[in-house]
């Protein structure tokens, strides 16, 4: 993206080159590690469905596995998930991520098959890839969107992201170039749902490429101990707290919460500088997305760089004590006054209630 | 180990203009400013005065971030809702060259010293002296905070500001005495540049400065002031440390009382605040200053108390002292002459001839006397905006009885005798 | 020995930038100038490489001629060369166009030296993108290491390196060849302070100012903003929703009460709070 905003694109009347009107259809690339989709893969499919019902094109996912991943398995579901059709490289050399062999394979189905627009989760493999892609195939891309939208006029993307650390938004178009390609944040669009009745295509391709022609060698993988754990982007309770806090000792407040909810613990970025909680747990700009059902901030103010990372949850109680908070412009519910007697009264109550239910079930 | 002709420790106006001065004439210097950039610690109300700098830079206007020239300065003594004043105004002030500009000092020193690093000056930010290194009597060289942190040179000149630790710790200078320093806390509000210009009446690039005396500071000894910038208004209040501490009144507080003073609030009402900062000015004035210079060291700019309080000038002080100190020792190195003490004396010679000097002198004993007749700044601006509300509020009284109310409210606050003590106190310190 | 070029950026501190409302620019004046916090971590790294195994460590950067400053913080950190590639033909560049020229820039600097590695950081904090590196890294076949947070070895003689990358669920080891560009995460060190003698030496060195030509660029459809595919068409603050909090009162405002008040309403009106409580609570 380029730093000066520039005149507003199309004002003058664009027009597509012609030998990139031959580019048609929308391709989400499916990612998945070890058996599992990432989420954010279904959350673009479900955005682009709607993308490509505004241009009037077909929606395509594009898995590329090693046949021990199962990869027909991720087709079949991304057809449930929305996709017309599905473009498949199955080929050992997939087994676990490498830059070269992904981009050699990506890039070709690219050439081959001319998508208009192709999207990518903007997680680490995602933005790997995806700018790889976009340099050998020379076109535009735009990262870390967190909205997607259609000028249908001139069949242009739209992709808004944030920028400047969040104090701005910006939306950028890749006019004479395409692929249009752009990574989009995890958990910022919506789950689609699911539909069983649906299924299409799957045109397979192959990778032309040898083991031994590729540089990279994986040693090893660690798979991260607590990775089941720690998932605060896909929590469905969030018990986050702030500076307000005060105290480390103090955060073990919203811990004591967290637990009898069966909650994920988030925290703001100067509470994971300070040290009081690991870095995974940091929700906003520069941390997580999430869009938890309950989200319940403790003596956080609400700044912008949070707010972006949290304020598409369900249901948000904020608990400050300041009755100006920023927060309280946003959350479902306030509460002032002080995080280190209400917390505890929380966690009473909430203990109090399934204690209660389990009661009445028994 | 590195070597160089002289150290100067700090990057404000003295220290700028002192190492500017030195490598223009040849000699290797070392600058050590512990600010992330020159600038980034430096607060000023900002009035710059030409001359000072003229004599080190004289190309500097067409060069340096100058904000407005002034055309127009306001005296205000207030009241608790009103003010009795004199605005002069001058069309001499809008004649080139100009006298007198508003500055941002960030802006402003950031340009100098860029200036003083294209002329060969070795200028390091990030980095505090923790320490002077002495062989002796005689400094050597100064300790940093930095790892392999020592550095040598012939002649260090403290450059160092109000708060001169160093000169504390070396013993060169006694503790500040809160009686001899303000502290002055100071606000930028951003305004769009027609605001400023409509409000003050002024036309492009002209400025408007208003000082200000009387019930703002609660009794206490000193001084508000307003300044336009170019896009923003510089609006602050200074009064001394002790009167601080005696009185306990938050100084932001204060700033924030005077800014709603009905003679100010409209100047800056839509404001946005873009820094707040407060900083202390060395007042005591002649009798507060401490040695200037011994073997191997010179005191330069605020460090030195270097600063007219009654005028409000301390940049230009600080300037002219940075300048006349580099002048010695260059002098000094080109007769091959070692940095004593003794030597170093012609530094106190120059002092004396100059401005610097001959003003601190005149006005050795007004802090004094301001400090000890508070009235000052409550007694009399009441009495003065009285005055005129009496004489210039017609409601079928006559003049004549006016006017002895006047007289009888003045003599009924400060009796007679106190009326022409005070006259005397004033004319003996203003001498 | 070996040869590192490390890829910084000097950039505004994001936490004060203001857009102007109505020409819609972003106002850089009186925002300090940083280099991108992630840089610092590419440096550091490439700094140790230099202590262990010996290397001569470059830095380069493509801005404005202020972005000097930046270089000369890398060099006092201990960096040994610096380039400032600047020229007004860049202006304007996306992702893409700032990739080509550093990749062309740092071709140039191969021809003196040939170069083994060259690291960047994650992202920006003002672009925020994250592609310069990979993009660098494609354009001069350089083997593509991003979110590098450790690296193991590197074996000059054997021309082999072995780093830890970050991805989703995990850590990989890899071994790769020289020479490679590692864009390098966060957190993964601490940078040094610099010693007095480096500060000097900084303050003394002179920086090399490369323009286009110089940089080995002689067609500008490459750069700038007409080597840029992404065009801005907007910039706006964010407009976030303005639905207040429903507040949670009490008569007494005791804690205990405040929270049975909080869960009374919050069950009422959203029935499947309470159901997900109960699901997750087990
Ligand atoms: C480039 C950039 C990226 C950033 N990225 C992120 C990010 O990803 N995530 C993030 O969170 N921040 C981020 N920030 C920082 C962000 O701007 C804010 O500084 C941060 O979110 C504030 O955290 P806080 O609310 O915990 O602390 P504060 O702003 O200090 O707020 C503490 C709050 O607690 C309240 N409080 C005090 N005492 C009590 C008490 N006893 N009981 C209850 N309430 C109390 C106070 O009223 C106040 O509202 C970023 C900033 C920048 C510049
Ligand atoms: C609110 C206010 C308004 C003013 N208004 C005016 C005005 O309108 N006009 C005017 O002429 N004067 C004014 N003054 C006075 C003027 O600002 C000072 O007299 C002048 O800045 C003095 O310059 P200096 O170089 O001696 O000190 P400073 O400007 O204070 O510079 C000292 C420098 O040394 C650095 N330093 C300190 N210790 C160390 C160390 N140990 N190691 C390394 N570096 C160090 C500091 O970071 C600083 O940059 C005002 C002052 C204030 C506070
Ligand atoms: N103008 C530039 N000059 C030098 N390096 C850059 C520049 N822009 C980006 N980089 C490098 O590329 C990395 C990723 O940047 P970005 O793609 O903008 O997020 C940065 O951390 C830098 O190492």
């Amino acid at each position: 993206m380029s730093e000066e905003a520039r005149k507003p694109a199309g004002r003058k009347k664009f027009e597509l080159d012609p030998k990139l009107s031959e580019y048609r259809g929308i391709w989400v690339f499916v990612e998945h590690e070890r058996g599992v989709v990432h989420g954010v893969s279904w959350e673009l499919m479900g955005e682009g469905r709607k993308l490509a019902d505004k241009l009037g094109v077909e929606l395509s996912a594009v898995v590329m596995g090693s046949p021990a991943d199962d990869p027909r398995k991720f087709c079949r579901e991304a057809f449930v998930y929305g996709a017309d059709k599905c473009y498949l490289i199955e080929d050992a050399l997939l087994k676990n991520y490498r830059n070269q062999p992904f981009t050699k394979g990506l890039t070709d189905l690219v050439n081959a098959y001319k998508p208009e627009i192709l999207l990518l989760g903007a997680t680490t493999l995602g933005r790997d890839l995806a700018g790889s892609v976009a340099t050998t195939l020379k076109t535009g891309l735009t990262a870390d969107c967190t909205e997607l939208n259609i000028d249908a006029e001139i069949r242009s993307l739209l992709a808004t992201r944030p920028t400047f650390g969040g104090s701005l938004l910006c939306t950028i178009q890749t006019l004479n170039y395409r692929p249009q390609m752009a990574t989009v944040r995890p958990r910022v669009m919506a789950m689609p749902q699911r539909d069983e009745s649906r299924s299409g295509a799957i045109i397979e391709a192959t990778l032309s490429l040898l083991e031994t022609d590729i540089v990279t060698k994986v040693l090893d993988f660690i798979p991260d101990e607590n990775s089941n754990k720690v998932n605060l982007a896909y929590a469905d309770i969030i018990v986050s707290g702030g500076k307000g806090l005060k105290k480390q000792e103090n955060f073990q407040l919203v811990r004591d919460l967290a637990r009898v909810l069966g909650a994920e613990v988030g925290a703001t970025r100067p509470v994971v500088q300070s040290g009081w909680v690991e870095a995974e747990r940091q929700v906003g700009q520069t941390g997580k997305t999430v869009r938890p059902k309950l989200y319940i901030a403790a003596g956080i103010s609400g700044a912008i760089q949070h707010r972006v990372g949290m304020d598409s949850s369900d249901v948000i109680v904020a608990i400050n004590s300041d009755p100006n908070a920023p927060i309280f412009d946003f959350a479902t519910y306030g509460i002032v006054g002080n995080a280190m007697t209400i917390l505890p009264a929380l966690t009473e109550a909430f203990r109090k209630e399934l204690h209660g239910r389990k009661a009445v079930v028994a | 180990m590195e070597k160089f002709d002289c150290i100067v420790v700090g990057a404000g106006p003295s220290g700028n203009a002192a190492a500017y001065t030195l490598a223009k004439a040849g000699l290797s210097v070392l600058q050590i400013e512990r600010g992330e950039y020159p600038g980034s610690k430096n607060v000023q109300g900002a009035i710059l005065y030409s001359d000072a700098l003229e004599r080190i830079i004289p190309e500097f206007r067409d060069e340096a971030p100058l904000e407005r020239h002034i055309i127009e300065q306001r005296m205000w003594v207030l009241d608790d809702d009103s003010y009795i004043g004199t605005h002069y105004r001058s069309d001499a002030f809008n004649q080139k060259p100009y006298n007198r500009y508003t500055i941002l000092r960030a802006q402003f020193d950031k340009w100098f010293s860029e200036k003083v690093a294209q002329q060969g000056v070795l200028v390091i930010c990030e980095t505090t002296v923790t320490d002077l290194i002495m062989d002796g009597k005689r400094v050597v060289g100064v300790r940093t905070d930095r790892e392999q942190g020592e550095v040598f040179a012939d002649i260090v000149i403290l450059a160092d500001g109000v708060n001169s630790l160093l000169a504390k710790k070396a013993g060169f200078h006694p503790e500040l005495n809160p009686g001899d320093v303000a502290l002055a806390v100071k606000e930028i509000l951003f305004l769009p540049q027609e605001s400023v210009e409509s409000r003050f009446n002024v036309n492009e690039g002209e400025g408007v400065v208003i000082e200000m005396i009387g019930k703002i500071t609660q009794g206490m000894m000193g001084t508000g002031f307003l300044y336009t910038n170019q896009e923003s208004i510089t609006i602050g209040v200074g009064c001394m440390l002790s009167d601080f501490k005696k009185e306990r009144i938050p100084p932001y507080l204060l700033l924030e009382r005077m800014k709603n003073h009905p003679a100010i609030k409209p100047l800056i009402q839509g404001g946005e605040m873009k820094e707040y900062t407060a900083h202390l000015i060395p007042e005591g004035g002649l009798r507060a200053m401490p040695q200037i210079c011994g073997d191997g060291w010179m005191i330069v700019g605020d460090s030195g108390m270097f600063v007219n309080a009654v005028h409000r000038e301390g940049s230009n002080l600080a300037m002219t002292t940075g300048r006349l100190a580099a002048e010695t020792v260059i002098d000094l190195k080109r007769a091959g002459k070692d940095f004593t003490s003794a030597n170093l004396a012609s530094y106190r010679s120059r002092l004396d001839d100059s401005f610097v000097m001959k003003d601190l002198a005149k006005y050795r004993d007004m802090p004094g006397v301001f400090h000890a007749n508070p009235q000052f700044f409550t007694t009399y601006p009441e009495l003065l905006n009285n005055a005129a509300r009496t004489m210039l509020t017609v409601d079928g009284g006559d003049k004549k009885s006016k006017e002895r109310e006047i007289l009888r409210s003045f003599t009924r606050s400060r009796t007679l005798p106190g009326l022409l003590s005070d006259a005397y106190k004033m004319w003996r310190a203003l001498r | 020995m070996l040869h590192i070029v490390v890829c910084i950026k000097q950039v505004p501190d994001s936490a004060q930038i203001r857009v102007h409302p109505v020409t819609n620019t972003i106002m850089r004046q009186g925002v300090p100038a940083i280099i991108n916090p992630y840089d610092l971590y590419a440096l550091e790294e490439a700094l140790r490489i230099k202590d262990k195994f010996g290397a001569y460590v470059t830095v380069i950067t493509m801005g404005p001629p202020q972005a000097e400053n930046a270089l000369r913080k890398a060099l006092s950190f201990g960096a040994d060369d610096a380039i400032l590639v600047t020229d007004r033909a860049f202006a304007g560049a996306d992702t893409l166009a700032t990739s080509f020229a550093l990749a062309s820039a740092i071709g140039q600097i191969e021809k003196n030296m040939p170069v083994d590695l060259v690291f960047c950081g994650k992202q920006t904090i003002d672009g925020d993108t994250a592609q310069v590196g990979p993009g660098i890294a494609k354009r001069l076949e350089l083997e593509l290491l991003t979110y590098i947070s450790s690296i193991e070895s590197v074996n000059a003689a054997k021309r082999e390196i072995v780093v830890q990358r970050r991805s989703e669920g995990g850590v990989q080891v890899l071994k790769t060849r020289l020479p490679s560009l590692i864009t390098m995460l966060e957190g993964s060190n601490e940078m040094r302070f610099a010693t007095m003698p480096n500060m000097i030496r900084a303050a003394k060195t002179k920086v090399s100012r490369w323009d286009r030509v110089a940089a080995g660029i002689e067609d500008v459809s490459n750069i700038g903003l007409k080597g840029s595919p992404t065009v801005v068409s907007k910039v706006f603050a964010p407009s976030p929703k303005t639905v207040k909090a429903e507040m949670v009162q009490t008569e007494s405002n005791d804690p205990q009460d405040l929270a049975a008040s909080l869960l009374m309403r919050m069950f009422t009106k959203f029935p499947q709070v309470r159901e997900e409580i109960a699901r997750s609570a087990n």
